[in-house]
């Protein structure tokens, strides 16, 4: 994909993955198990990619890019990765 | 052959063969003595031959001097073992029981292991190759030192510190069990890569020697392929590539020496039996599940085979560039695949992509510019160049 290989291009991509609903399920609190009843919620998460940015700001640069935002009312979340340190 | 020609001929192919399977007959610990006899056992023959006149079968005269001189040298030592050294464990085994097996069959597993053991993790990929051209392909130290663009000492000195190493190390000349094998293989294809591309890339002007370097390293991998445990889906990706590389060995220089590009290559000087090898093992790479980066850059190079600037094969090639830097980084793939974006998308597209990139130590960068410029702007364009 373009995008992506945009980001590894400047050495800034780390892994990603997409997440399809083939063959997904539901694990439920009290250990009920049903095949992905997506439909009930409003939100549903396609995949996630990591980068290496300098910055929040630099990271929104990058998920501008990303080929889902071309569907009406999709977005794309930026977050920080946890470090063990407790730092975030 | 005159035995001037064919003596020196026969020390690149014979003597890393004796090396390899008394090494691994006797351990790491007496490499030096492997080699101090192939290389005694050679004395020898230019030393007797142009008297007594060249043996019949050269190469088996030279394994029964050898072998006399390896067992002269296993005696001499166990008398010392026995004598002097008394209760020191001798850790050779006993001459009684020794044989030197120089069969087909032992010489390849020999080689094969050696070659495991020369690319140790434990060594710095530069020791692994140095010694891979010296045990495994039977280069000399000058060689050695034109083909790496170094100095003998310098190339002297880091065999001699890995030898140390591999001895300290304590590592044995064998295959990896098969729980390790993949990993230790990933070293082996790491550095028969850099060997191959050493050759292929070297700014040494020794035309016939970058060559061989390639060569050797083809052999090698071929090596790998022969063997059943060793013969992987990447192991056959690799060769492919080296395959399709060395198709254009002819086409990439011109008499003087100097580079031709890609694009101003003679298609007609392409070797196509090698082009057919490399899309043979191709095929081979492909019937695992495994997708290494060499898989990738095969499959870069067979859509270089295809001259025309297609669509598709643009396409597929940006693809495959877009995948090899999730695999594995580097600012030289990172280049190429901001040439072939703008092939797809335009060099405005590509020019934006480009200078995100950033990689401003490196002239290549600059030369990339320079080109997706030339159409939109030609002061531009040369500045970059």
């Amino acid at each position: 994909m373009d995008w992506i290989g945009g980001i590894a291009a400047q050495n800034k991509f780390v892994l990603g993955n997409s997440l399809p609903f083939d063959d997904s399920r539901v694990v439920w609190h009290n250990q009920v198990v049903t095949n992905g009843s997506f439909g009930e919620i409003k939100e549903t998460i396609g995949g996630y990619i990591i980068v290496k940015a300098n910055s929040v700001e630099e990271a929104v640069e990058f998920a501008k890019g990303c080929p889902v935002l071309q569907g009406d009312g999709n977005s794309v979340e930026v977050r920080k990765i946890a470090k063990r340190d407790g730092v975030h | 052959m005159e035995h001037a020609a064919l003596i020196p001929h026969l020390f690149r192919t014979e003597s890393r063969k004796i090396i390899s399977v008394l090494s691994r007959l006797l351990g790491m610990q007496h490499i030096d003595m492997a080699e101090d006899i192939a290389a005694e056992t050679f004395l020898a023959a230019m030393e007797t031959w142009p008297f007594k006149g060249v043996p019949e079968n050269p190469t088996a005269g030279l394994y029964s001097v050898a072998k006399n001189k390896a067992k002269n040298y296993l005696t001499r030592h166990h008398v010392f073992t026995e004598k002097i050294a008394g209760e020191i464990k001798n850790n050779l085994p006993g001459i009684t029981e020794i044989e030197i097996n120089l069969s087909d069959k032992n010489i390849t597993d020999s080689q094969l292991q050696m070659l495991f053991a020369v690319c140790h993790p434990s060594l710095s990929v530069e020791s692994q190759i140095g010694l891979a051209l010296r045990i495994l392909c039977g280069f000399g130290i000058d060689e050695i030192a034109t083909a790496l663009l170094s100095n003998k000492e310098t190339i002297n000195k880091r065999l001699f510190c890995a030898k140390e190493k591999l001895r300290s190390e304590k590592v044995s000349i064998e295959l990896p069990h098969s729980a390790e094998i993949d990993a230790r293989l990933e070293t082996v294809l790491r550095t028969l890569y850099l060997l191959f591309s050493e050759g292929y890339y070297s700014e040494s002007r020794d035309t016939i020697l970058r060559e061989e370097l390639c060569l050797e390293a083809m052999r090698l991998t071929y090596l790998l392929i022969e063997n059943e445990q060793t013969n992987h889906p990447p192991v056959n990706a690799l060769l492919s590539l080296m395959c399709f590389h060395a198709s254009r060995f002819e086409a990439r220089k011109n008499e003087n020496g100097e580079i031709i590009l890609y694009h101003d290559q003679d298609k007609t000087l392409w070797n196509d039996a090698l082009i057919s090898k490399a899309v043979f093992y191709l095929h081979q790479a492909f019937r695992g599940e495994s997708l290494s980066k060499y898989h990738i850059e095969a499959n870069i190079s067979y859509w270089h085979t295809i001259k025309a600037d297609t669509k598709e094969k643009w396409e597929a090639i940006l693809q495959l560039f877009n995948q090899l830097l999730q695999i594995e980084y580097s600012p030289i793939a990172a280049l190429n695949r901001t040439y072939a974006l703008s092939k797809v998308k335009g060099n405005h597209a590509a020019i934006t992509e480009a200078e995100k990139l950033q990689l401003t130590g490196n002239h290549f960068y600059f030369t990339l510019l320079g080109e997706l410029y030339k159409d939109i702007d030609s002061i531009l364009s040369r500045q970059h160049f």
